[in-house]
């Protein structure tokens, strides 16, 4: 007990403090300028394209619908899948993450992430100083509304890495190397792809909604805690049976209806583009679900409720990155690449690799993400988004190989910062359970909860309200 | 007095419940089992991986009975539950010793 509340008390000095300088930096600081435009804070010298409240109202929108990606989308595409003895604490890896990076976001992720820096942002957003009500230079959107839909993708992006390390965590360890994580990787990448100086987005490797920074690191990063971490007790010879399959489809369902947050939302304009992109997120989602569900009906004799809604998901990734630079035949095209790819990744590569990737993180958004960045480098063209690029087919091989350095850079800062990260987390706390918590569940080890209880009134209560 | 326990066929509960009442039977305990006998059991496939899944779902009626009224609740059980495939279930009867109704604390038959 007593480590556990050092553990507890330490990690909240920390924020405490973290909290108390920022603040103290951010307050002394008067932001030099800003990343993204040209005016100061206060007074704007150039007279900025106007805020457009169908803009601005759709960008909320998305901005709630990718929280619902997260929570309870992946909380709920997730939680199904596990045993029900590790329900609450793989919904928690989600729901969790939403309170933390919310949080750190806030507090110096956003800054690290926009700010303006050559390899990392500066500290002109710290505590969202800076951020305000003015429209975004060069867009029509409050540099608020910006801010927090990115947010949200810092959120749902370490809560997709938790899938490969389902089961057997340490939920200590888990926060840490989230945090860390988030802040290391995520927050790098991020600026090299989508702040206006970053390397890669001068390049330009395009990423429209977050191949590279959000599927792609997620995605290898799990593949490396899952090797490092080592197979839950008993994989591959125990059965381990999804607890609760309707639960898994609810949230892929979800996760489905928030995308159109995700990747539509990621025009930053409730116009042409933002259609665009969501009429080819649909498609693809549409297109490698029922090509899984077709290769399994062939392969297998029967097409799986599991299968299918896996398929759509993994679809959602692929055309992440494409979705607002190429046209709807090259969607359609790009979910059945998407289908091939990655059914191959979760039925063949894993087991004969042997790597215990609970719920299938790295086969779906790892090679789901590497191909739809691929494919961007392949399919883009400037007939659909005059501010991308031409692609492969429309007669730049150039780009393709631009796509290729994105893609190489969001596999090595994810490898390295992974295990990087895991090994600072282990100074710390060890990154399993016991063999024994492992063996009665997470959800009653770690949380002193469990998720369905069978005797409606099996006990009394010891401490709460008295009579 | 004796108790009847039978294992059957999920989908066959409410024709069994209904065959049990019909012969005078008007109190049954049931729940969901798991188990295995003769019938071999099934594969299900989850993402590529697939799993022998040997102890199949079944239902348990368990029911307290007079004597006289054992052979025909058994022969309307089998007559309901009976498809002649491997998997039809079983049927245990056994003696009770005595039999007791919590609310008025009568004992034996009279509690049945």
């Amino acid at each position: 007990m007593s480590t556990r509340y050092r553990l507890a008390l330490s990690f909240g000095i920390v924020l405490a403090l973290g909290l108390g300088v920022l603040g103290g930096i951010a307050k002394a600081q008067e932001p030099a300028g800003q990343a993204m435009g040209t005016s100061g804070p206060v007074v704007p010298v150039v007279p900025a394209p106007a805020l457009n409240t169908g803009d601005t109202a759709w960008v909320l929108a998305a901005t709630a619908l990718v929280l619902l990606m997260t929570a309870p989308g992946l909380a709920l595409f997730y939680g199904g899948l596990v045993g029900q003895r590790n329900v609450l604490s793989t919904l928690m890896h989600s729901f969790f993450l939403a309170c933390l990076i919310s949080v750190q976001w806030v507090l110096f992720g956003y800054s690290l992430a926009f700010g303006s820096g050559r390899l990392v942002g500066g500290l002109d957003f710290l505590l969202f100083r800076a951020v305000g009500q003015e429209p975004l230079s060069g867009q029509t959107i409050p540099h608020l509304a910006f801010a927090i839909f990115q947010g949200m993708f810092a959120v749902i992006t370490p809560a997709l890495i938790s899938g490969a390390i389902a089961e057997r965590m340490r939920f200590s360890a888990y926060v840490l190397f989230t945090l860390l994580w988030a802040t290391l990787v995520y927050d790098p990448l991020a600026h090299w792809v989508w702040a206006n100086d970053g390397w890669l987005f001068k390049l330009p490797a395009l990423d429209f909604a977050g191949g590279t920074v959000v599927h792609i690191s997620s995605g290898v990063s799990a593949l490396v805690a899952c090797i490092v971490l080592g197979k839950r007790l008993g994989f591959p010879k125990r059965a381990f049976l999804p607890h609760n399959i309707p639960t898994t489809v609810l949230g892929g369902g979800l996760l489905w209806f928030g995308w159109f947050g995700f990747n539509a939302g990621s025009a930053l304009s409730a116009g042409g583009l933002a259609v665009q992109a969501f009429v080819n997120t649909n498609t693809a989602a549409a297109t490698t679900g029922l090509v899984w569900a077709l290769i399994e009906w062939g392969h297998r004799g029967r097409p799986t409720a599991l299968g299918t809604v896996t398929g759509a998901v993994a679809g959602l990734v692929a055309i992440t990155p494409a979705a607002g630079f190429v046209d709807v035949p090259s969607a359609l095209l790009i979910g059945v690449a998407c289908a091939l790819v990655c059914y191959w990744g979760v039925n063949y590569l894993k087991p004969r690799l042997g790597y215990d990737d609970s719920l299938d993180v790295f086969g779906v958004h790892g090679l789901g993400g590497t191909w739809g960045a691929l494919a961007t480098g392949i399919f883009a063209t400037k007939a659909v988004n005059a501010a991308g690029a031409d692609g492969l087919l429309a007669g730049n091989p150039r780009q393709l190989l631009n796509q290729v350095i994105g893609v190489g850079v969001a596999w090595v800062i994810a490898i390295v910062g992974t295990l990087v990260v895991l090994a600072l987390v282990r100074m710390v706390t060890a990154l399993r359970v016991s063999d024994e918590q492992e063996m009665s569940g997470l959800d009653l080890a770690l949380h002193g909860e469990t998720a369905y209880s069978m005797l409606a009134s099996g006990g009394s209560q010891v401490s709460g309200p008295s009579e | 007095m004796k108790k009847i326990e039978s294992i059957i066929r999920p989908h066959l509960l409410e024709d069994v419940k209904t065959a049990l009442q019909e012969v005078g039977v008007v109190g049954m305990t049931v729940n969901e089992v798991r188990g295995f006998g003769r019938q071999k059991g099934h594969t299900e496939t989850y993402r590529g991986s697939e799993y022998r899944v040997d102890l199949l779902p079944k239902i348990r009626i368990e029911t307290a009975l007079p004597d006289e009224l054992v052979e025909p609740a058994v022969n309307a059980i089998m007559k309901v539950a009976r498809t002649g495939k491997f998997g039809d279930g079983k049927i245990f009867v056994t003696s009770l010793d005595e039999v007791i109704r919590i609310r008025t604390g009568e004992r034996g038959e009279q509690a049945l």
